[in-house]
């Protein structure tokens, strides 16, 4: 069947749009961003609060897990959001499709690489002695 | 229009500078006494807090925007004055809250 015969509204939206899919990406996007409204406020208002913004100060705050698992969650659901909202303007202004591909390959390379990368560190400062 | 648009540019801007000011950040706490030293100059520096306040700002703009997006995602708020009235006030909401936290941050009023 092609589009424009089907039965139904839905089937006959699938695939359009530039990304032509998406309607997980799409929830994905907002529940992550009503996450972050969370994650984001949490970090600011900590920081405020924080009596010094000294290194052992800011290690205690993030070697306690009360700091370790939000800042943990705020790393990975930001880069993961950061992805998608990136993949979005990509898929609006690249049009060419192999062009496409590879900016959203290494936007993922970006995002995945990134988000480890701050991991570890967070790791090592909730896991490490020091503090 | 602005809204929309200024929404994408936070976001990137949010995606690409953010996320690596706070990688660098969590890398140089990880990374000891001299490292964090490091961070902390660059980021007290000139240029260091304008990308920090534009940082906080975008934070705060993509953040009021995106309430706006979720609000109309539910099929709210799309008569032209609601909807204009909305996408200022996020404009004034960003714009007062950056200036309120650095205003404390900075200790302007002790």
């Amino acid at each position: 069947m092609s589009i424009g015969q089907s039965a139904t509204p839905l089937g006959k939206v699938r695939g359009l749009g530039s990304a032509r899919e998406g309607g997980e990406h799409w929830l994905t996007e907002r529940v992550t961003s009503i996450a972050l409204l969370l994650l984001g406020t949490w970090f600011i208002a900590s920081l405020l609060i924080l009596p010094s913004h000294d290194i052992r100060t800011v290690l205690e705050w993030l070697h306690a897990p009360s700091g370790a698992v939000p800042m943990a969650l705020l790393i990975v659901i930001g880069f993961k959001h950061a992805l998608d909202g990136m993949k979005v303007v990509v898929d609006d202004y690249v049009h060419d499709e192999g062009n496409r591909f590879a900016c959203n390959l290494v936007l993922l390379f970006l995002a995945v690489g990134g988000g480890a990368l701050a991991l570890f560190a967070l790791a090592r400062i909730a896991f490490g002695a020091n503090a | 229009m602005a809204a929309s648009i200024i929404h994408r540019v936070t976001g990137a801007g949010l995606s690409i500078v953010g996320l690596a000011v706070l990688t660098w950040w969590l890398l140089a706490l990880s990374g000891g006494t001299e490292s964090y030293d490091a961070f902390t100059k660059t980021a007290g520096s000139l240029i260091g807090k304008i990308v920090l306040i534009g940082l906080t700002w975008a934070f705060f703009q993509h953040l009021f925007s995106g309430i706006r997006h979720l609000v109309m995602d539910t099929g709210a708020a799309f008569e032209l004055g609601i909807n204009k009235t909305f996408a200022i006030l996020t404009f004034v909401g960003s714009v007062l809250l950056t200036a309120a936290l650095w205003w404390y941050l900075l200790g302007v009023a002790k």
